[in-house]
């Protein structure tokens, strides 16, 4: 029924599952293996629900030693792994296979040591984003990328999709709060990169394995850095007659050298779910709605909520509220982060679209979105991080529908390809897995993707790591590794040479 | 046949690269060549020169992104940006005075290549934070793009990010595209006199703790500064923030003295000094550059002066020390087992004649797997080893 293929199945490793199961509870003894099609099911998806897969066998390690025999034995034995943490991508980054082993890492829950002299706090894997906050917290830290499933979501899932969230402007993704990693390779060695100091020198493998999609190598150890919460925070709600209004305010708020800690906005649509839902008091007669939050210092705050209205007014704003309150300042966010389960409760399904386009590009992105919309039949929410230029089109569809699902998958990746053409990217922060898979084309050329798969080739040269995700087309590595040189030409006439 | 190549064109860069595939002979990659005592000395018969592949092809201050011809000045791309009243974040720092050249040259993609930062590097980040796209040239001689021109993109790999620091090694960037931020309004350093070295490296942790939002955290020891040694935390933005973050730092720091402050003129010569290690720019003494956790920085400071008569002073908190061998000799050993002994981290042997820097590890030398990994990751880019050659590691 959807679009989206994963590679055929090896019917010769499925044959050998009983094999495979053996060796796999001989190295994770007791319920760390499992292989009962009732407990398999709660793996068989992650949060892109419309894609479903039961695993081989699952596979839950407690410490390095078993990661890395588990791996090995994966290795010499050519049986594919999926590795997962949370299960909470949006792109079906840990859908399961098949005839693939799905590795959870779960059980490697424990803070292992925080150290606030060096603003370090070392953690396992399966540790919640929103757990390391949790563990600081009491001296007043905290850890700042928080994607909005930072409750759920873990941090060895973070460094594999490179997550972000609404603070990400200022303080960063997850690759500028990383500072050290232990992972092992499919062969099961066990490699670290970096650690409580800065910068390594050598290549940047933290910079390679952030954001890879598990594709690279299974983490077993993060070290991230923290920060002193900030002393306060303020926000202001503003209302805009039009969407260009309000990319023009956020143009100006950041050429006057602010750069807010979190700068949100929502289309008609979008304001109207939330305020149905949540009732935040968001203005109706609207067309784009901004919230902007200030974060720092008391002394600087005050005073850039004030910079900030004057730009507001002066870009035809039309209700503008300043946060008096942090119960009021809660009450603006309120509504922005219901919108998901808000659009929810006036659609029975829908997408959540990831792309990035420059600011500059937003009327026109959402004029032809509209445009878009009516071709497919299907209407569409705009939640929008101002700041960086992050969409999330939530595309409304009913699954029950005949036809419906492949309509809004097609009308995403309608949108996704507007992103690319206005000079945007297909995902911001949500990853490629399954879902942008087949759309990589439209943003890289064959070169491109076949340097990004070489890098595959020098951590994972049988491709048994996630395969299926990110990639549209396999290629070998023996056949990516062939070199086509014109030996003796000299094709460069007019390189100037001295 | 000896030559340099000089390509004006991403086209023509291919086709120099593809050339020396094809024919097996290695390039040494350079910009201006303001970095070349950097690294281990390369062995080429030919040299490919980007310093005529310049130009802005793209800025756009309200997007925060800047895209430009690698071998573009570094100068040219900060004074652009300063026009616009910002700035590249990071701070790179100019290595032109400490490696014996003019102040004030190399290209962005020496920068990039090299992962420059300064002492801002504890708050914003180093050169590899800021990129977001590039078009390379791989050792085989192929174009590819990666990354994107928006500041948030998480779209395949982050081979932009990756290729920083690699020294040309892998692939030659021929076009980068950078995130830019807004220049703060104005800064200010706050400085405490007289501190021992466990001191001053405690107030500087108990200060990048707080909430200050501090960008500059270093320490002068007595030998260094000249007079009573010198502890300085800078602080930039808005004129009413930084006077209250001052307040902030003078009450969390009570228990270490009274504060002299410094405006922005005095500020600003300071911290480039730091950045740029001027304190041992005269000498020609070989210098280290130590990167340890902050808190760690004084107890390793103090295990090699068991062992070696150094001179070193303090940044990013005390997580950098640069460190003079005042006798003259390298002393690796004593120093990389120094850094063991203080938790680990990462020395690299700044300044050295050519001959040492061939023979000693220049960089920390890796566990056998990541080595192992190091070696199939270069195979992949550039398997003929024809770019750079062993500038990092031999072989590499």
């Amino acid at each position: 029924m959807t679009a989206i293929a994963m590679p055929a199945p090896d019917r010769d490793v499925i044959a050998r599952r009983r094999e495979i199961l053996s060796a796999l509870q001989a190295i994770v003894p007791g319920e760390g293996v499992i292989h009962d099609e009732r407990e398999m099911r709660a793996y068989e998806t992650d949060a892109l629900t419309a894609y479903r897969q039961l695993p081989l066998i699952v596979v839950l390690p407690e410490t390095v030693e078993q990661v890395s025999r588990v791996l090995r034995y994966c290795h010499d034995n050519d049986v594919k792994v999926v590795p997962r943490g949370a299960g909470t991508s949006l792109s079906g980054g840990a859908l399961p296979l098949e005839d693939g082993v799905l590795l959870s890492m779960m059980k490697f829950n424990r803070v292992l040591d925080i150290d606030f002299a060096n603003r370090a706090v070392v953690v396992q894997p399966g540790v919640t984003n929103l757990g390391i906050t949790r563990a600081v917290e009491q001296e007043g830290f905290y850890y700042a990328p928080d994607p909005s499933s930072q409750i759920a979501c873990s941090i060895g899932g973070n460094i594999a999709e490179n997550s972000g969230g609404v603070h990400c402007l200022k303080y960063g993704l997850t690759t500028n709060n990383v500072l050290g990693l232990e992972m092992v390779l499919i062969t099961g060695e066990v490699i670290r990169l970096g650690g409580k100091h800065l910068d390594s020198e050598g290549y940047d493998f933290l910079a390679l394995m952030t954001g890879s999609e598990g594709l690279l190598g299974v983490v077993t150890e993060v070290t991230v850095r923290i920060l002193q919460k900030p002393e306060t925070a303020r926000a202001l709600l503003i209302g805009f007659p039009a969407s260009e209004a309000g990319g023009r305010c956020v143009a100006e708020i950041i050429a006057a050298g602010i750069i807010p800690g979190g700068m949100e906005m929502m289309d008609r649509p979008a304001i109207h779910a939330a305020e149905d839902f949540v009732h935040a008091g968001y203005p109706l007669d609207v067309e784009a709605l901004l919230i902007v939050e200030l974060d720092g210092p008391e002394g600087e705050v005050d005073y850039l909520i004030g910079r900030v209205e004057e730009i507001a007014r002066a870009n035809e704003a039309s209700h503008v509220r300043i946060s008096q309150s942090e119960e009021e300042r809660m009450t603006f966010w309120a509504g922005r982060k219901a919108a998901f389960p808000a659009v929810g409760r006036i659609s029975p399904d829908y997408l959540c679209m990831d792309g990035t386009i420059p600011r500059r590009e937003l009327p026109k992105v959402l004029a032809r979105m509209r445009e878009l919309g009516e071709k497919h039949g299907l209407r569409v929410a705009n939640v929008f991080h101002a700041g960086d230029g992050n969409l999330h089109p939530l595309i409304l569809y009913d699954a029950n529908k005949p036809g419906e699902l492949e309509a809004a998958e097609a009308f995403g990746a309608d949108i996704l390809r507007l992103c690319v053409e206005v000079g945007g990217v297909l995902t911001g922060e949500h990853g490629v897995g399954i879902e942008k898979r087949d759309l990589m084309p439209a943003m890289f050329s064959e070169d491109d993707l076949k340097q990004q798969q070489r890098v595959k080739c020098a951590f994972d040269e049988k491709h048994l790591l996630n395969p299926g995700k990110v990639f549209p087309l396999l290629h070998r590595c023996a056949e990516l590794g062939k070199m086509h040189v014109h030996k003796g030409q000299l094709p460069f006439p007019d390189i100037p040479r001295f | 046949m000896d030559a340099t190549f000089k390509p004006r064109d991403t086209r023509q860069v291919e086709d120099a690269v593809k050339w020396a595939a094809g024919e097996e002979r290695p390039l040494e990659v350079v910009g201006q060549g303001s970095k070349r005592k950097l690294g281990r000395p390369v062995q080429a018969a030919h040299v490919l020169d980007l310093s005529d592949l310049t130009g802005i092809e793209t800025y756009e201050p309200a997007e925060l992104v800047l895209t430009v011809k690698a071998g573009t000045p570094v100068a040219e791309v900060e004074k652009l940006v300063a026009d616009n009243g910002q700035e590249l974040s990071f701070e790179p720092m100019d290595y032109g005075p400490l490696l014996g050249g003019d102040p004030g040259r190399g290209t962005i993609g020496g920068v990039l290549a090299a992962n420059l930062s300064g002492p801002r590097r504890i708050k914003s980040g180093a050169a590899r934070d800021h990129v977001l796209g590039m078009e390379a040239v791989s050792g085989r001689g192929e174009i590819f793009n990666s990354g994107g021109k928006v500041v948030k993109n998480v779209t395949g790999y982050d081979l932009p990010r990756a290729l920083c620091g690699a020294f040309g090694t892998l692939a030659v960037a021929t076009t980068v595209t950078l995130k830019v931020n807004p220049k703060p309004e104005t800064a200010a350093t706050f400085v405490l006199g007289g501190l021992n070295e466990a001191d001053a490296i405690d107030a500087l942790c108990r200060a990048m703790g707080s909430s200050a939002e501090v960008s500059g955290a270093a320490h002068l020891p007595q030998d260094v500064d000249g007079e009573a040694g010198k502890t300085l935390l800078r602080l930039e933005g808005f004129e009413a923030s930084v006077d209250y973050r001052f307040r902030t730092l003078e009450k969390l720091l009570a228990d270490f003295g009274t504060p002299v402050r410094l405006a922005q003129p005095e500020t600003e010569t300071l911290w480039r000094s730091i950045r740029d290690v001027l304190p041992f720019a005269q000498a020609e003494t070989p210098v280290w550059r130590l990167s340890v956790a902050p808190a760690s920085g004084p107890r390793l400071v103090e295990l090699v002066k068991e062992k070696v008569d150094a001179t070193a002073f303090y940044d990013w908190s005390g997580g950098l020390v640069w460190l003079s061998c005042n006798d003259g000799a390298i002393h690796h050993t004593e120093i990389r087992a120094a850094l063991e002994e203080a938790g680990g981290g990462h020395a690299t042997l700044v300044r050295a004649d050519p001959s040492v820097r061939s023979t000693v590890p220049v960089f920390q030398p890796q566990a056998a797997p990541l080595a192992a990994l190091t070696r199939r990751l270069k195979e992949q880019f550039d398997p003929k080893g024809i770019l750079n050659a062993g500038r990092m590691v031999a072989g590499v």
